[in-house]
């Protein structure tokens, strides 16, 4: 290739977005691929770290976690896990609707993606809401007083050890939602580059990668959902 | 190939294609990058040299009578910061491997460039707030945070501080991010995985724990900030919170960390060895090898510095052992190495000059590595200064004795110009003379029970110090000289030839200094790494590569 510009210089007959240091197409596509699975890894370890804080003070203060985590709505949460589910089929559609060249479904999928990542969001809302109205945010206000242990009626909880679980929900929830931002824009993003017809059945990479982000997201949601809202459930 | 003699103007390269600042702060070219790294961890190199003049100055006497005992507190946390996140971490993977690791393996560039400047722009925003910091009133625990004093009692700017070391670890992490990829999919035609540089190799296995160390210290920031921020508990025992939790997370990354400073040197260590003995590395396969061992052994050994923090006896038992196996795989190297100058035909340009010093240095700070490593002795030395002149072994003798030795080796084909050999040589002794006075005393004052971070101490260990404190000024003079000269022979050196050692790799196939994209076609690799007596073969002729 010359080496007289340092922009982008497509010889001929080349993919406008192949970059001007890979040799061809599919170099270009696997090298996204391994950086954004790459990507995910450290995203694990990011969440990692939490998950490993969250395990060591599940098991050291069982009985307060089990008694905050009844403070949750069971329904809520499992409505989320719905909504999260429903989205990683739309951006599984419109993965399947750019490879097959339907721009209607592609479109649709991304709005419908980018409205299920909304609710999402809104539920959330409605159960953070609820936590301030009921003093539950860890902090000098937190209340959790004469909450009896599960299944040891006579013994208190220790509010301490509730504010803990507090904190951890809040700390995992709250990174959780900001990835959830973060990729709502990114497919905002990628709906204005549909749009604007970017991706061809040859090249949609930026898709394929939004939606491994996004299926990454919602993993972490299906490990969220059971530790915190499904311990020790027996009324 | 080579057309040392240019007389009719410089031919085009990287430096001169493009002008002004622009073309500086948006370029996308591996080599510029690596370029602006250089400048930055340069300044912040002579910011924490500064801050551990102060300390060597205040510890001349044993009465606290320069600073004051938070002064010092806050002078030796941000002489650790600064040095740890600022310099040590990024000096040779964002500076040597920004501008040699898509070279050596044949390809235009990194995988991905517009990530390369981002990651230097998060470098420069975490620098932005680390010297913010340090302006308002900087930061007192130690650089390692440590619960509950940081969340809940001092009163300095932890969370600006973290925030600082949080963006500067995502800095690294695209970084190695970006090595990842572009080694696993840009080799040239040819470049098998054994025939890779072993410095290709050591910034593999760095980049491995860029990516899984760093965003556990990541969360762990998270959490401390938010602690302080919210008033959790997460770490304070009074709220029902573990500190020991803190401190397991904190290492689980910065023990590690430490390979991710040693580990590219060692790279930087095999190329040169090679090139001034003229020799194949001995036991290539093991050296290379080796490196992916140090990355994996290393994360399973963070608990070594908690032996006194209350971990059970049971664990410390099996950290201490796993500690002493890390000490295989650097073994293997340092052996490796000195088996390579065996019958070598051994040059003592100023890079090599150099790499000795760094065997010896590396050596000694392993060896004491495995003194600490030994639960009894440990327990001993805790929190002296033979466990700092021990991590200075490592860090400074061995980090940067590297990192200049490959500053020198590589200067030809970054500015394609000759440093001055003489001054050269002079510096390498000069450093290695100041290093060793500098930290050698060190070690007897650890063991006779000085500790550190303490700003003042009995009469009787100040002769030592003294010591101490002129090997820190000697080692002052011989950073500065390099600096000086480096930049004097940028305009006056001699024009560097395209292979000025006759070493093997393709960087030395390509001018001084490379054009943009490196390779003006794709080099086909057809020889073993470090081919010397190939080289050095007479009747053979050279095939010129990608020219």
């Amino acid at each position: 290739m010359a080496d007289s510009t340092t922009m982008a210089a497509p010889t001929e007959g080349h993919n406008p977005a192949l970059l001007h240091h890979f040799a061809e197409p599919q170099q270009q596509r696997d090298a996204a691929s391994l950086g954004m699975w790459i990507f995910l890894a450290t995203e694990v370890m990011f969440f990692g770290g939490l998950f490993c804080a969250y395990l060591i003070y599940r098991l050291k203060y069982f009985g307060e976690f089990a008694a905050a985590s009844q403070q949750l709505s069971v329904k809520l949460g499992g409505t989320n896990t719905v909504v999260l589910i429903c989205s990683s089929l739309t951006v599984v559609l419109a993965v399947w609707a750019v490879q097959h060249a339907k721009r209607t479904l592609l479109l649709g999928s991304l709005v419908a993606t980018i409205i299920l990542g909304f609710c999402f969001l809104g539920i959330k809302a409605v159960e953070y809401r609820e936590k301030f109205e009921k003093h539950h945010v860890p902090g000098p206000s937190f209340q959790f007083a004469n909450v009896p242990v599960p299944g040891h009626p006579d013994l208190m909880a220790n509010p301490y050890h509730a504010q803990m679980y507090f904190s951890l929900y809040f700390v995992m929830t709250g990174l959780h939602a900001l990835h959830m931002i973060i990729g709502i824009g990114f497919f905002a993003w990628l709906l204005w580059a549909a749009y604007k017809g970017r991706f061809t059945p040859e090249y949609y990479t930026p898709l394929e990668m939004g939606g491994l982000y996004w299926h990454f997201v919602d993993i972490v949601w299906i490990y969220l959902f059971p530790l915190l809202y499904l311990i020790d459930l027996r009324k | 190939m080579a057309n040392e003699n240019n007389p009719q103007g410089e031919r085009e390269n990287y430096l001169n294609k493009h002008y002004g600042v622009w073309s500086w702060l948006l370029t996308t070219d591996h080599k510029r990058i690596a370029l602006l790294y250089l400048l930055s961890v340069t300044f912040f190199f002579f910011i924490g040299g500064f801050f551990a003049l102060l300390i060597r100055l205040e510890l001349l006497t044993p009465a606290g009578d320069l600073v004051q005992a938070d002064t010092y507190n806050k002078l030796f946390t941000m002489h650790g910061m600064v040095m740890v996140f600022f310099f040590l971490i990024p000096v040779v993977p964002a500076v040597l491997g920004n501008f040699l690791v898509p070279i050596m393996i044949g390809a235009k560039d990194l995988a991905f460039p517009r990530i390369n400047l981002l990651s230097w722009y998060l470098y420069i925003v975490a620098g932005l707030l680390i010297t913010h910091c340090m302006l308002t009133g900087g930061v007192d625990t130690g650089w390692t945070f440590y619960t509950p004093f940081s969340t809940a009692y001092t009163n300095t700017k932890i969370i600006e501080a973290g925030l600082a070391a949080f963006v500067a670890g995502f800095s690294s992490i695209f970084t190695g991010l970006n090595f990842i990829v572009t080694i696993h999919r840009m080799r040239a035609p040819g470049m098998t995985w054994s025939r890779l540089p072993l410095f290709v190799w050591a910034h593999y296995a760095t980049s491995i724990i860029q990516i899984l160390g760093t965003p556990v210290v990541a969360i762990t920031i998270v959490l401390v900030a938010a602690e302080r921020l919210f008033h959790l508990g997460i770490f304070d025992p009074k709220l029902g919170g573990d500190p020991l939790l803190f401190q397991h997370l904190f290492w689980f990354y910065s023990h590690p960390a430490v390979y991710i400073m040693i580990l590219p040197s060692m790279g930087i260590i095999s190329e040169i060895i090679a090139c001034f003995t003229r020799k194949r590395i001995f036991g290539y396969n093991f050296v290379a090898l080796s490196s992916i061992a140090i990355a994996v052994l290393g994360f399973l050994v963070w608990a070594h510095h908690m032996f006194v923090a209350g971990i059970s006896v049971y664990a410390a038992l099996i950290f201490s052992f796993l500690t002493y196996f890390v000490g295989v795989p650097s073994a293997i190297k340092v052996f490796n190495w000195t088996a390579t100058l065996y019958k070598g035909s051994i040059r003592y340009e100023a890079p090599m000059l150099y790499a000795f010093g760094f065997l010896g240095l590396f050596t000694i700070g392993g060896l004491t590595g495995l003194f600490l490593a030994c639960l009894g002795i440990n327990v001993h030395v805790t929190d002296t200064y033979f466990v700092v002149a021990h991590f200075h072994y490592i860090m400074v003798g061995g980090v940067l004795m590297a990192y200049l030795g490959g500053i020198h080796f590589w200067w030809p084909k970054i500015s394609g110009k000759m440093y001055p050999e003489g001054w050269a040589r002079l510096g390498a002794l000069i450093v290695f003379i100041g290093f060793n006075l500098t930290f050698f005393p060190q070690f007897i004052l650890g063991y006779v029970g000085m500790p550190r971070r303490y700003y003042q101490y009995p009469p009787e260990f100040q002769v030592l110090n003294v010591l101490s404190t002129a090997g820190s000024t000697v080692l002052g003079i011989g950073y500065l000289l390099p600096m000086l000269y480096l930049l004097w022979s940028m305009r006056y050196g001699k024009p560097a030839p395209d292979n000025p050692w006759n070493a093997a790799g393709l960087e030395w196939k390509i001018s001084s200094p490379p054009t943009t994209f490196n390779f003006e076609e794709e080099p086909v690799v057809t020889w073993e790494a470090y081919n010397y007596e190939e080289l050095d073969t007479p009747q053979k002729e050279e095939v010129p590569v990608g020219r």
